[in-house]
């Protein structure tokens, strides 16, 4: 099995912790795995990206255009941003909550994020939604966004691990006090 | 041996501790950074280590240990390699006794420099041997094969990554610290001949390093990680497997006229787009000194080869030499034949376009058959995707934190400072970002602590302005201390803005001089900014709290008028190092939607609220930093508390430390009066 996965963002959402917790699991079913990230200044507020390719035969961890299974987006406009790496037929697992760059707020660029997710609806036929506003009421916290877009990708299929494999992982990153909220998170979907 | 989920910079570090390294130094830099921290967190008292004020301070230590005999490793970001430049050139000409690695990463793009300069080239002009690693693997097993040669040559070799590889991550096998070679100095054994540099010392050397380079060379074209490799779909085979393997893969060179020779990340690139096709490709492991054997081995019986390469067309240059050299009609392509671009970060799919292109254009006719193929094997995926044009997408320069103190710094100096002529000088580090809208506050930015020198220069040819040069914490001790003597000793008249978080912010949060903690762990004396400037001479030399509003700008408007060098410290901890204070809101019935919160702060936790005029502040960002609220004209906005009774919960225990370490100097200097 190999897969190519691309998670994006808007830096400090987190997307370093889920590109993390699927590379444990990975390398606990002693899957080749190599992933490139984001680090540095783009990380203050700006858009960034892992990606990760698990599996036999990748020579780099850069994924091409076209060649990714599967994109999880923590914000609709990075998805779209990303949309060029998915491969035809591949999946995309984004939240709804947009992130209004300061750019926006001051009135020095627009920013129109339905017109992101209807973009998407009409590109990708294999999307999930995930409403983080609803998640975040319902599970009380909004900062495990991530492990609950993590828990759509893999009931989306496209990222070659089940929830046994990406909740051990979770166990082994996150201190004891936070796995029932993080198992609740993994399996949230509304 | 045990396996391993690493970043590129720790497989670096882990090498170098299996290597045995003994004094790691450096200056943090994206992306070098975390080879040094992880040296510092795995190394089990095998190493000492230190972040040095600044890269040339570090190379001089490094230099220092290996001249006593140790494995010694300094590290740095490209642009580090230019302040470290001095003692680097010079040290080529004296040499080392144990081995020394000036690890140096490179940022093609650039994500986060000030320049896309090639550190292959300075080997080059410095005459230091280059190593240039491929992948997070790669790299681990060729720092500690750096290191030997160093040793061997006695010279400080270069160990050059780029972005990909140190911030990419492999699963990989590393040895267990019972597997570390163990290395004991000798120490620094007196020689004048050989330690002290002079002319006569300099010609001798000049010739020898010449000489022990063409001799490198052919070593080097035997290194297994210079390698060439007759494709036939064996992308992938593990990198760095013995040469004469990869060779017998495929006998069948006959016919291949085309070749590829590329380097670092890229031959990732390539071998991820030629999979299957008939073609021979060369990977220089050791760019300087180029192993010119292998490449005219390469080069035999093809009639054309496309260079694939990242910043300077290195690789192209020196085929081309060869070429010349031995009278080869080998066409050689690359960069400057506008085959890749010329800046920039290479992409998987700029590499694949360009092998598609040098594929079917001139003499590929025995490729013609193949071209379906070419096309599934390089530019396959992007022309399968048909998108069509989307909305405009979201605009996202990186800013500056929410609750940020550089923003109240900012904004009180540019609130003061309303109408009249002046000059912002910014400098390297976070606040670099002050330059963004609607702050706008940084109008010039070059290199570090360049800032203090141009408010100089600036005042000397325009007297009537007034010239503020910005600067952080560890910028200032850095490079900023000679600034401001200069700027004291030859009469100029600035406002020097310190702008002290306690940190090293942008590249992770390291300790500086004024910290007094060092990256060991260690509490030690902390070095004020303010005696260095009085010491200088400075008689203005205020601290404020930048999250005073009122008292910022009184502050601001009041020193900006005295004579000749003056300081304000800004001082207020970076927000990643304390707990928020509060959360801020905005009580609607009080809020007169004027919009001045959001329109001159530019904090990214003001946005506007749901009926698109009020504002509205996003609690999960906002750390109650209370500078929209002492600017809010109808003070709407409550709920933050400044920063004096935040609870500063991670540096708790290092205040505890700290106290214990004052007691006991108090103690000690007590005992000393007597
Ligand atoms: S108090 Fe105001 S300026 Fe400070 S972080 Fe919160 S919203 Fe931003
Ligand atoms: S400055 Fe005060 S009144 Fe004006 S929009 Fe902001 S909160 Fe409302």
């Amino acid at each position: 099995m190999s897969k190519n996965i691309i998670l994006c963002g808007v830096g400090g959402q987190g997307t370093i912790l889920a590109s993390r917790l699927i590379a444990s699991a990975a390398m606990k079913k002693n899957l080749p795995i190599k992933t490139a990230e984001t680090i540095g200044m783009a990380q203050r507020g700006g858009s960034v990206f892992s990606h990760l390719r698990m599996g036999e035969g990748a020579n780099s961890p850069m994924i091409a255009k076209g060649e990714a299974d599967l994109i999880i987006a923590f914000e609709p406009g990075e998805a779209v941003r990303q949309l060029p790496f998915l491969k035809k037929g591949g999946a995309v697992v984004v939240s709804s909550r947009p992130v209004m760059p300061v750019s926006a707020m001051i009135g020095k660029s627009v920013y129109d994020a339905s017109a992101m997710i209807t973009y998407l609806k009409e590109q990708v036929e294999h999307l999930t939604i995930v409403d983080a506003d609803q998640a975040a009421q319902e599970l009380h916290s909004s900062k495990t966004l991530n492990v609950v877009l993590l828990g759509a990708a893999i009931r989306s299929g496209e990222l070659g691990l089940d929830a046994s494999e990406i909740e051990e992982a979770m166990k082994e990153r996150v201190p004891e006090k936070f796995w029932d909220l993080n198992l609740r998170s993994l399996a949230w979907s509304k | 041996m045990h396996k391993e989920f690493l970043m590129g910079n720790e497989a670096i570090a882990l090498g170098a501790l299996a290597a045995g390294v003994n004094l790691v130094a450096g200056y943090p830099g994206t992306p070098s950074t975390e080879v040094l921290e992880t040296v510092a967190k795995r190394c089990g008292g095998r190493a000492y280590v230190e972040w040095s004020i600044n890269e040339k301070a570090a190379m001089e230590v490094a230099a220092g240990a290996a001249y006593a005999g140790a494995r010694a490793m300094v590290t740095m970001k490209q642009v580090g390699l230019n302040v470290a430049s001095d003692p680097l050139m010079s040290l080529e000409y004296i040499g080392v006794k144990g081995g020394m690695v000036v690890l140096v990463a490179d940022d093609p793009g650039p994500i986060s420099s000030q320049t896309e300069q090639d550190t292959r080239t300075f080997g080059m002009f410095s005459k230091v041997p280059v190593f240039d690693p491929s992948s997070v693997s790669d790299a681990y097993e060729m720092i500690q094969e750096a290191f030997e040669v160093s040793e061997k040559y006695g010279t400080p070799v270069i160990f050059r990554a780029t972005t990909r590889v140190d911030h990419g991550y492999e699963a990989l096998e590393v040895r267990d610290a019972e597997e570390y070679k163990v290395c004991k100095p000798e120490g620094f054994v007196k020689d004048p001949s050989r330690w002290v540099i002079f002319p006569k010392l300099s010609v001798k050397n000049h010739a020898l390093i010449e000489k022990r380079n063409e001799g490198l060379s052919d070593v080097f074209s035997e290194y297994p990680r210079n390698v060439i490799r007759w494709e036939k779909g064996i992308a992938s085979e593990a990198q760095g497997e013995k040469k004469m393997e990869a060779r017998c893969e495929n006998g069948s060179e006959a016919g291949c006229k085309k070749g590829i020779a590329t380097h670092g990340a890229n031959y990732g690139y390539v071998l991820d787009s030629v999979g299957g096709l008939k073609l021979r490709v060369l990977r220089v492991a050791t760019p300087f000194p180029f192993p010119e054997k292998l490449a005219l081995e390469f080069l035999s019986g093809l009639e054309e080869v496309l260079c694939v390469e990242e910043l300077d067309p290195v690789i192209e240059r020196a085929l081309t030499y060869v070429c010349g050299k031995y009278g080869l009609s080998v066409k050689i392509r690359g960069k400057k034949t506008g085959d890749l671009p010329l800046s920039g970060e290479n992409t998987p799919e700029i590499v694949a376009a360009a092998i598609a292109r040098f594929l079917q254009d001139g003499g590929a006719g025995e490729l013609a058959d193949k071209d379906a193929s070419i096309g599934n094997a390089t530019a396959g995926g992007i022309a399968e995707m048909k998108l069509p044009e989307p909305p405009a997408l979201p605009v996202r320069p990186p800013v500056l934190c929410a609750g940020c103190p550089h923003r109240a710094s900012f904004y009180a100096v540019k609130m003061a400072m309303k109408g009249r002529k002046t000059i912002y000088c910014g400098d390297i580090g976070c606040y670099t970002l002050g330059n963004a809208q609607p702050l706008d506050m940084c109008d010039t930015c070059l290199c570090m602590g360049a800032g203090i020198g141009i408010a100089q220069g600036v005042y000397h040819t325009e007297p009537d302005t007034k010239c503020f040069a910005f600067v952080g914490d560890s910028t200032f001790f850095a490079s900023g201390i000679t600034e401001t003597i200069n700027a004291f000793y030859n009469q100029a008249e600035m406002t020097l803005v310190i702008l002290d978080n306690s940190t090293t912010a942008m590249t992770g949060h390291q300790p500086h001089p004024g910290t007094g903690r060092t990256v060991m762990g260690q509490v030690v004396e902390k070095v004020s900014m303010e005696k260095v400037l009085r010491a200088i001479g400075l008689t203005v030399v205020e601290t404020v709290d930048p999250l005073d509003y009122k008292l910022s700008v009184e502050t601001v408007k009041r020193v900006a008028e005295e004579p000749g060098v003056k300081a304000i410290i800004f001082r207020s901890p970076c927000i990643a190092l304390t707990k928020p204070s509060g959360r801020s809101i905005v009580n609607l019935e009080k809020c007169i939607a004027c919009g001045k919160c959001i329109r001159e702060l530019g904090c990214p936790a003001l946005v506007l609220g749901e009926d698109g005029k009020k504002a509205k502040i996003d609690t999960s960002l906002c750390t109650g930093c209370t500078l929209c609220e002492q600017i809010c004209p109808v003070g709407a906005i409550s709920g933050g508390s400044k920063n004096d009774t935040q609870t500063v919960e991670k540096t708790m225990a290092e205040t505890n430390e700290r106290k214990a370490f004052e007691e006991k100097k108090a103690e000690q200097g007590g005992k000393k009066d007597e």
